[in-house]
């Protein structure tokens, strides 16, 4: 949902900022809570980590820095101001602490969403609406001793209990709290995690691994009918890279890491992974392997199933793990593919040997202006079948280019706003591009800066044969500005009435025109069908382009003032959209995965018998549901 | 779901009484000239800017479907593939229509003139060319005309371009295209002209549904084709023909089109201008071929009056909402979608029920004149009364407003104007058709045509001929009323013939009769039930029948709608039974008789058609018989006839 706040050698500053203020976060807080016990040295660990493990954003206790009810950190928020201008809270981002003069207007004529019509949410979390924990006392017995950290308090275990579906901040804010783990713990390593495992056997109780909660699949929310004690397992405090290896370039990484510090972390050491999926802020290297995650620059270093060498997994049955680092093997299915995508239900991924590369010597993004959003597809499909796409190629629909427009930060200088109102006669008047027709690409080249260059120009030469006139580097920044900050924005038209969310598919190239176009008139169809007073936004963008075909997101928000049951209005819609997306030949998912949310369409995504396979796994490896979150199958 | 589309028609009877307005009052204010010069600014289709023939062509031309079928056709032909492909693009530049707005305002200028001189009105709901207008930027929009004339050919662009809504591109007969000059200036307004029997021919279907298909992905302009597939010459409407229907339907099962919008139009003359021609036609005369000089020679037609032309546009019906669970689009999904591939029963299926659908929508918009009902009663009068006697104007005055209140109690829209003394609308009826009836003393008789110089007398056989052409009009304008009461008939037909009360029975007896008549009226496929529910609803309500869970039984004084239906339907069930000097009697009316096979069995025929048409008393010599069954019965139908009469003797042996 949100990427990288770090992208070119611009926001190095603004990374060592933030990396300070989280250290300073770390030395104001409490040490230890009330209920938790603390931690012991991980005696599993052996040798010291190779990067030190106290830089780390995600602290045991979330809500000392994170929303209990909506998205990111707590000092980061759009807000109105006391001149009704909209402005971004904060120090943490590029845009934090800016005026953004035309967000107001834009919610206006988009959603018909105005100031006097607010929708409060609750402001904190009653800790008395929250059930109270089934706790299963042996197993609490035998946890204790082994010293591994928990936690029973109500706070730490709503916070488990979601991720970011629509439903479930929109329950949030408005105080409702259904069934939520009755125990919180916190390995600190592998053989943490394989004492709790065990333990969990033992007494049968139900484990619903936890990393960076930014599951958008329904996937962390607890089975309403299970009867066990649901244990938490946060993976957040295995956060360490165990060893960095330059001569095969791989790294050996609890999978608690989150994306930004693992980033940080090596980058210190002049590595990276490139993998930055648009939650990277805040979602977990187990989570990447769990779902099957894609990241923005695929391109140059693949998705996440490129990237893993080796797993190491805890299961009811033992610990899974390959006996070598090769880089490919031919010995029967591999079986790191049970392991990616099993969100959870098969056991806990602890360590992940990934591979890194040098951090790229030097980084720049671009734009693209097409008269229409087909031959801005006709484009990334020739980019594609030239296998010349850069880091990072994404389209966005008109729509979306009005939206990234809202968004651009007050302009200081005179001059600036002049540039501007002249590339918009230019194009618009000059080159004859209708505004309301018109869409954008955005780029992002890396490497060395001579390659980058001329990178650079072979994709403007083929953009310009499907009529696109380059449109600098501001814009392809802000639209990468735009992933990260959407899920903020969110937040914000809950604030208004204004409820949304994105889904995506992949597809093949030859039907992406249709599927766009499609979806998105099935989205307002649908809409004006189940009563919403007000014309919903429904957008769409190519994220990830493929030899055979590409990835699709899709951006869809109303404003729900007059409805008496939005969110079930809203998730009639979203399922309305995904039998769309099925029925023109998308998939079920590119790389939020399957979680509960999309469970119904498994058997037909993958065939009866696929379904009896990936049972037949799940009933070898976790044969009474210790793992019982109860995702995918 | 099935529902869906008959609870619209119930809401559509409802608020039924839409406006409709003169669009000639205004015209015959202004000069035609300054009228066929004025702006002309259609609102755009949103999702695509408008697509030049070059381009459209071009499209067509470069497309990947093509591109298979050329190598196919390559390979089986022994040919290189650029023969090929020249030959496509040969068919191309004889099919493609090159709307120009210069041209459609010619056209405007010259129907200006001739639609004030023909018609006294031609009437237009305006409330369906407002939800056209709105349709036609939304989604590809297929507006579906009834064919009864050639007027109905370009009546459509005339009205749209007067109200601003994009020009259709109009699918038309290759014979029309053999017109000199008068061809070329179809083309210029939208026409692109189709061969009559394809056959087999695999390029030439491709390049057509491929430039169909391309018309509707690009959805700019509307287009028009007649479903049932030419024009009627009995005036009733005729099966559709699906091929067409298919490729329309195609890019939206495809999802290449997000939604299909049909426009089911349907357009009602008081009197229709080719009806003698239609008439001889039927009497075995050839169709003269289409040419410029026919057409000027034809000109005469224009001295004639010709009441006035009804246009309704139906409501749009959108092929996404009516489609839901009768077609998986997912089976398109694991094969290239251009690849030339049969398509599946499920499609053609969902194809021949949305085909049907639109038929009926056509019916059911239609308007009944006066005149078409009283034709339904004169011919339940015996011939002889009509050609010697003549028939008493109050009976036929009285019996024709007792109809009348059947047909509105039917839901039938009816042409009858308001303040008028009914006694002056039917006889100006009788007056616009004086080629027909004509009064004398008060009775009512039929036209005879001129007798040929009279030497010697004639033989009985050849006075009947003189009334021939008149009588096969009556049955022709009978045949525009007949979808009103049709289903109610085959519910009368069923109770005399089983004389059973039981519903299950009856019900049985009804799907039955549709079966074997699904050629000659239009039942919607699999729609039996509520066909037959329907028609037991609007027996009661007209008083004819008491219904119970189990029963319908015939109610007091019912008597006199059920004998009428009865009858009504009688020549059609006469038609399907054994004797085979009835048959006739169907081959005049039906569907299943068309020109073309008239042109190869004209001669011998005519006699014998009228003669057995006039009355079962005619006596028919043997031979006369037999050779009509050559004639006539060799044609392709026999089998099926054949077919539905042993179904009908053995499973219901009719008395």
């Amino acid at each position: 949902m949100a990427s990288n706040s770090c992208g070119g050698g611009s926001d190095r500053q603004m990374a060592a900022q933030h990396r300070l203020s989280v250290i300073a976060g770390h030395l104001q807080r409490p040490s230890g809570s009330n209920t938790a016990v603390l931690a012991v040295d991980c005696k599993g660990q052996g040798s010291k980590p190779f990067v030190s493990s106290e830089k780390r954003t995600v602290p045991r206790r979330r809500q000392e820095i994170m929303k209990w009810n909506g998205w990111g950190y707590s000092d980061s928020k759009f807000v109105y101001n006391k001149k009704g201008q909209a402005e971004f809270t904060g120090k943490r981002y590029k845009l934090s602490g800016m005026i953004i003069p035309g967000l107001k207007d834009w919610m206006e004529n988009t959603f018909g969403a105005t100031l006097q019509h607010k929708a409060a949410a609750t402001p904190a979390l009653n800790s008395s609406a929250v059930p109270p924990p089934t706790l299963n006392e042996a197993f609490v017995e035998e946890l204790k001793s082994t010293g591994v950290p928990f936690s029973a308090d109500a706070e730490d275990r709503v916070f488990r209990a979601h991720g970011h579906c629509l439903h479930e901040i929109f329950a949030l804010r408005e105080g409702k709290i259904g069934r939520v783990p009755d125990m919180v713990v916190w390995p600190n390593c592998h053989s943490d995690v394989v004492k709790i495992v065990e333990l969990a056997c033992k007494h049968n109780v139900c484990l619903i691994p936890y990393g960076g909660g930014t599951s958008v699949s329904s996937a962390l929310e607890c089975p309403p009918e299970e009867t066990r004690s649901i244990i938490s397992l946060d993976t957040s405090q295995m956060n360490r890279i165990l060893w960095i290896d330059e001569k095969n370039l791989t790294a050996h990484i609890e999978a608690g890491i989150i994306g930004q510090d693992l980033e940080n972390l090596l980058n210190e050491s002049g590595y990276c992974t490139g993998h930055e999926p648009d939650s990277m802020e805040f979602s977990s290297l187990g989570g990447w392997v769990a779902t099957r995650a894609s990241g923005m620059k695929k391109n140059i270093y693949g998705n996440i199933e490129d990237l893993v060498i080796r797993i190491k997994m805890v299961t009811p049955q033992g610990v899974i793990e390959k006996s070598c680092q090769g880089p490919r093997m031919s010995t029967g299915p591999d079986i790191h593919h049970f392991i990616m995508g099993s969100e959870g239900t098969l056991g806990v991924i602890t360590e992940v040997t990934m591979k890194i590369r040098p951090v790229p010597e030097y980084q720049k993004y671009g734009s693209v202006v097409f008269p229409n959003f087909e031959q801005g597809v006709a484009c990334l499909r020739e980019v594609a079948r030239q296998r010349c796409a850069p880091a990072s190629i994404r389209l966005m629909d008109n729509e979306q280019f009005k939206f990234g427009h809202a968004l651009k930060p007050q302009v200081s200088s005179i001059f600036t706003s002049f540039l501007d109102g002249l590339k918009k006669f230019y194009i618009t008047k000059f080159k004859g591009f209708d505004p309301n027709r018109l869409c954008v690409a955005t780029l992002l080249f890396e490497g060395n800066r001579e390659k980058v260059l001329q990178h650079e120009k072979q994709v403007y030469d083929i953009a310009a044969k499907f009529g696109g006139l380059a449109a600098g580097e501001d814009n392809g920044q802000r639209g990468y500005m735009l992933t990260f900050v959407i899920a903020y924005l969110r937040d914000l038209g809950m604030d208004y009435f204004v409820i949304g969310e994105s889904f995506e598919t992949s597809v093949p190239w030859d039907r992406v025109l249709d599927i766009c176009r499609n979806v998105k008139a099935r989205i307002i169809h649908e809409c004006k069908d189940k009563g919403v007073q007000f014309p919903p936004l429904s957008t769409c963008r190519v994220t990830q382009t493929y030899d055979a075909g590409a990835c699709v997101y899709f951006y869809f928000a109303f404003n729900y003032r007059g409805l008496s049951d939005p969110v079930h209005v809203y998730e009639q819609v979203e399922h309305a959209a995904r039998e769309e997306i099925l029925a023109n030949g998308g998939s079920l998912s590119h790389h939020h995965g399957v979680g509960k949310l999309r469970k119904e369409w498994m058997r037909e995504t993958v065939s009866s018998v696929g379904m009896g396979m990936l049972q037949s796994v799940k009933d070898y490896v976790d044969p009474n549901n210790i793992f019982g979150s109860r995702n995918l199958l | 779901m099935t529902n869906m589309h008959r609870d619209f028609t119930k809401v559509g009877l409802n608020d039924d009484e839409e406006e409709l307005l003169d669009i000639l009052e205004e015209r015959r204010r202004s000069s035609d000239l300054s009228f066929a010069f004025r702006t002309f600014s259609p609102q755009p289709y949103k999702a695509a800017p408008p697509c030049s023939t070059v381009e459209l062509n071009r499209v067509v031309s470069e497309s990947q479907f093509l591109r298979y079928v050329t190598k196919e056709v390559a390979v089986e032909k022994q040919l290189s593939v650029e023969e090929v492909q020249q030959e496509a693009r040969g068919i191309l530049g004889e099919m493609s229509q090159n709307l120009q707005l210069g041209f459609i305002r010619l056209m405007a200028y010259i129907f200006n003139k001739v639609f004030k001189r023909l018609y006294s009105a031609i009437f237009v709901n305006m409330e369906g060319l407002n939800r056209l207008h709105h349709a036609t930027q939304e989604n590809p929009v297929i507006l579906m005309p009834n064919h009864r004339s050639y007027m109905d050919f370009l009546v459509i662009s005339y009205i749209l371009f007067i109200h601003d809504i994009p020009i259709p591109v109009i699918a038309a007969g290759i014979p029309l295209a053999g017109m000199k000059i008068v061809g070329e200036i179809l083309r210029r307004s939208g026409a692109f002209f189709i061969r009559r029997a394809i056959g087999s021919d695999k390029l030439y279907w491709a390049v057509l549904s491929e430039y169909v298909r391309t018309l509707v992905r690009k959805g700019f302009a509307p287009l028009e084709f007649f479903v049932e597939g030419f024009r009627s010459r009995t005036l009733k409407s005729l099966s559709p023909k699906l091929g067409m229907m298919h490729m329309v339907l195609e890019p939206f099962f495809k999802g290449e089109v997000f939604d299909i919008t049909l426009l089911p139009i349907s357009i009602s003359y008081d009197r229709v201008l080719e009806e003698s021609l239609l008439a001889h036609e039927l009497l075995g005369v050839p169709k003269p071929k289409e040419s410029t000089m026919g057409l000027l020679k034809a000109s005469r037609v224009l001295s004639e009056k010709y009441g006035s032309m009804h246009v309704n546009f139906g409501r749009p019906l959108s092929v996404r909402q009516l489609c839901e669970g009768r077609i998986n689009r997912y089976q398109y999904n694991l094969t290239p979608r251009d690849l030339p591939e049969k398509s599946t029963a499920e499609a053609q299926a969902c194809a021949s029920w949305l085909a049907h659908l639109v038929v009926r929508k056509q019916e059911e918009g239609s308007q009944i004149s006066p005149w078409s009902l009283m034709c339904g009663l004169l011919l339940q009068v015996p011939t002889r009364v009509l050609t010697e006697e003549g028939l008493p104007w109050h009976q036929l005055t009285e019996k024709t407003l007792w109809l009348r209140k059947l047909a509105l109690d039917f839901g039938a829209r009816l042409n009858w104007p308001d303040g008028v003394p009914d006694s002056d609308v039917m006889s100006s009826s009788a007056e616009l058709h004086r080629s027909i009836v004509q009064r004398k003393a008060g009775c009512v008789f039929l036209v005879q045509e001129d007798e040929p110089s009279r030497k010697y007398p004639g033989s009985p056989e050849e006075g009947m001929m003189r009334t021939a052409a008149a009588a096969l009009m009556l049955a022709s304008y009978r045949n525009q009323c007949l979808h009103v009461f049709v289903r109610p008939a085959l519910v009368a037909t069923a109770i005399h013939i089983t004389k059973c009360t039981q519903r299950d029975e009856l019900f049985a007896f009804f799907s039955f009769l549709q079966d074997v008549f699904s050629h000659e009226f239009i039942f919607i496929p699999g729609e039996s039930l509520q066909d037959f529910e329907e028609a037991c609803s609007l027996l009661k309500k007209c008083g004819a029948v008491h219904i119970s869970q189990q029963e319908v039984t015939v109610a007091q004084g019912g008597m006199e709608v059920l004998s009428f239906l009865q009858e009504l339907l009688k020549p059609f069930i006469d038609s399907y039974q054994k004797k085979p000097q009835q048959k006739l009697f169907l081959l005049l009316n039906s569907n299943l008789f068309i020109s073309q096979h008239f042109k190869k069995h004209n001669f011998n025929l005519s006699f014998f058609l009228y003669s057995l048409f006039v009355s079962n008393k005619t006596h028919i010599t043997k031979k006369s018989t037999t050779q009509f069954q050559t004639d006539v019965l060799g044609m392709k139908k026999k089998r099926m006839l054949g077919c539905a009469k042993r179904k009908c003797n053995t499973i219901y042996p009719i008395p």
